[in-house]
């Protein structure tokens, strides 16, 4: 089975060492222990894995192929690169894997109403996506100032049928989004499913989307063995709240000699302040319902967070990435916006492939870790999302819509 | 209402509450020896200005709250409504930080009201919860409201509070079920704060019919005599008056917020608090009566 799950790493109640946990308000105890629940009910039911499986293969289009990019290779030190296409999938990114598997709890737990919160749109599209195919009512909540940024992907969820609530507090991005989804739930929880869209928040979410993800990485697995004969030297991936990164690092973790790298967004530098680097530039605290990484003040206030991606637009990551990295098992890394725009554009033109700029950070990163490792290397990278969204924002920043290209 | 408030509470804690009974169980324990519930009047520290807060909170007690819960403003306050998104958006402004609150805290208490800190969890953790719980002591706070704090998580807060001997106020809520209730009620230390309906701050056309037997429940699950407080959507001295029938205390934020967002200066505003604290404080009166 394609979507078979991980035994989990955290605690009864959802630790990873000293992150994770739950600090969520206590009326929403109920709602969290009946998704716990219930996924453990459906993670052990070969029906419900036979459902979400022939949804992966027959409407997502899994499994995803594993690409070797031989000219980006070139510029990876002549390390042996394998994208991991999750590019290819229905609605264009990682994204609707975790988002078929919550619809299906969805029904299971017997709710008709679902919310969701999106930067970029990406999971936003795909939850309604799920939605429209399962007759489940959408509520998508998405910051103000995204909204503006990512216009085409509000029709596209209308077109879908979902209702879209632009937030107009706070910074009105990514982080106050999820505040006004959390907002939502508590008062509708009774008939609602708050289908959260990466591996943070409170318990179970982060082990169930990295759950949910899993196929990414069993499958890369599989396709590296059949491919190269041996498992890869690193597998790489960007993380922005994490469940991408999680999902293809979860079948490598008990594999010492394969090294895991997460690449977080550097924004303008890590040392300008500008970034969403979370585990590399914030520090341990609690923010979104558990403990880990937070770009935060002396005070304990948010910062707000940078980066060209919105996608990667968040101030703080996913509890298992935090105890990954104290404990080692992973590298993170941040990127630039100018480093993960150079490997937007060499993609594109070594291989004919557009990237989300969210995946060109790992593209960025994979050149770094050819360089360090060398041109024996085996290298799998998650191409985790594609670019069409990315188009405004990359003819922007190269100037490619006037008469003359200027480069960056 | 039964049994005997601050004995058993006060005992189970080292420090400053084996000597006694905080400020806050003895209001309560007034309030209840008069025969009516306790009035509780929620206001962010900072809002619209530390200064300004500060005549709020006095205009509070002078118009009759018997206990203030001193709001720490939080960027990312999930479990608040738009009016006090706004008021804690404004402290935030205004630059104020967590010893601002504990001005604020000094101030309220040398009114002879019995002050809380009602604060998301992050500041607490990134002050140090153990000089955090000894700099609110020392400003003469009576103990902590954290509703993003579950017992479940809060293991060095048992600890930090037992030390100091400050209350320690967990919510319940309506979908909490009954070994949470009894869980929860059994860590609380002052009171629980049962929240009145599934939803965040702000006020409400009526209070919901959830509240009075949410309170039953938590009753039958808590240690005998822990006083159960009622908040969320009571804005009015009807309302007041009908949560007073049933709970030990009153709790009102919303409306505190509204008067001073809607006031044109601060003598307008904490004149309209005081009539609005009076309004409340007649209604938790009229409680038992009624």
């Amino acid at each position: 089975m394609t979507s078979a799950t991980p035994e989990s790493t955290p605690d009864a109640r959802g630790h990873y060492g000293r992150y994770g946990g739950r600090f969520s308000p206590e009326a929403l105890i109920a709602a969290l222990d009946q998704v716990a629940a219930e996924w453990d009910k459906a993670r052990n039911d070969p029906a419900f894995h036979a459902e979400l499986d022939a949804l992966l293969r027959d409407y997502t289009g899994r499994p995803s192929p594993l690409t070797e990019a031989k000219r980006f290779a070139e510029h990876c030190n002549g390390a042996r690169i394998l994208l991991k296409r999750e590019d290819l999938n229905h609605t264009g990114s990682h994204k609707i894997n975790n988002v078929l598997g919550q619809a299906l709890l969805t029904k299971r737990m017997g709710k008709t109403r679902v919310i969701a919160e999106t930067g970029a749109g990406q999971h936003g599209v795909a939850t309604a996506t799920a939605c429209a195919l399962m007759g489940l009512e959408c509520v998508v909540y998405m910051g103000e100032e995204d909204t503006r940024r990512q216009a085409l992907n509000v029709a596209r969820m209308r077109l879908l049928g979902a209702e879209v609530v632009p937030v107009t507090i706070g910074s009105r991005t990514l982080k106050d989004a999820i505040n006004e989804a959390f907002r939502d739930w508590v008062a509708n929880v009774e008939h609602t499913h708050y289908l959260f869209g990466t591996a943070a928040g409170p318990h179970p979410f982060p082990a169930l989307v990295r759950d949910l993800h899993h196929v990414i990485g069993a499958e890369a697995r599989a396709q590296v063995l059949d491919l190269t004969g041996r498992l890869p030297d690193a597998v790489a991936a960007c993380v922005g709240g994490g469940s991408n990164a999680l999902g293809l690092f979860g079948a490598f973790i008990p594999d010492p000699g394969v090294r895991l790298y997460g690449f977080e967004a550097g924004g303008d530098g890590v040392d300008t302040g500008r970034h969403a680097a979370s585990i590399t530039g914030g520090t341990p605290g609690v923010f979104h319902g558990a403990r880990t990484y937070v770009l935060q003040d002396e005070f304990g206030q948010t910062l707000p967070s940078h980066s060209i991606s919105a996608g990667l637009d968040y101030p703080a990551v996913g509890p298992e990435h935090a105890w990954l990295a104290d404990t080692g098992r992973a590298v993170y890394r941040p990127v630039t916006d100018a480093a993960a725009m150079e490997a937007f554009r060499l993609l594109s033109r070594t291989e004919g492939i557009i990237p989300a700029i969210e995946s060109a950070h790992a593209l960025a990163g994979a050149r770094t870790i050819g360089a360090e490792l060398g041109p024996d290397a085996v290298i799998v990278v998650n191409l985790s999302g594609r670019g069409d969204k990315d188009v405004d924002t990359a003819a922007a920043y190269f100037g490619l819509v006037g008469d003359e290209e200027e480069g960056a | 209402m039964n049994g005997v408030i601050g004995t058993e509470e006060a005992g189970r804690s080292g420090g400053q509450g084996a000597a006694g009974p905080t400020a806050l169980q003895a209001a309560l324990a007034a309030a209840k020896a008069q025969g009516r519930a306790a009035l509780v009047g929620y206001l962010p520290a900072g809002f619209p200005d530390v200064e300004s807060s500060i005549a709020v909170v006095e205009a509070m007690v002078e118009g009759g709250c018997d206990v203030i819960e001193v709001g720490l403003p939080y960027s990312d306050p999930t479990m608040d409504g738009p009016t006090i998104q706004r008021a804690a958006d404004t402290a935030l402004t205004a630059g104020t930080t967590p010893p601002d609150v504990l001005r604020v805290v000094e101030a309220s208490a040398a009114t002879g009201a019995a002050t809380l800190v009602m604060t998301y969890w992050n500041p607490v953790e990134r002050y140090g919860v153990d000089r955090f719980c000894a700099d609110l002591a020392a400003a003469g706070g009576s103990g902590v409201i954290t509703p993003d704090l579950i017992p479940d998580e809060a293991e060095e807060w048992f600890a930090a509070t037992d030390a100091t001997g400050l209350d320690r106020v967990f919510l319940v809520a309506p979908s909490s079920s009954d070994d949470r209730l009894g869980l929860t009620a059994r860590a609380s230390r002052g009171f629980v704060y049962a929240a009145s309906l599934m939803g965040v701050t702000g006020t409400r056309a009526q209070v919901s019919g959830a509240a009075e037997k949410l309170v039953a429940r938590t009753r039958a699950a808590a240690p005998a005599g822990l006083p159960v407080c009622v908040g969320l959507g009571i804005s009015n001295g009807a309302q007041a008056a009908e949560v007073a029938a049933y709970a030990d205390g009153v709790i009102v934020g919303t409306g505190f917020c509204d008067r001073v967002l809607d006031a044109p200066d601060l003598r307008t505003a904490t004149a309209a608090v005081r009539a609005f604290a009076a309004e409340l404080a007649e209604g938790v009166r009229l409680g038992r009566t009624g």
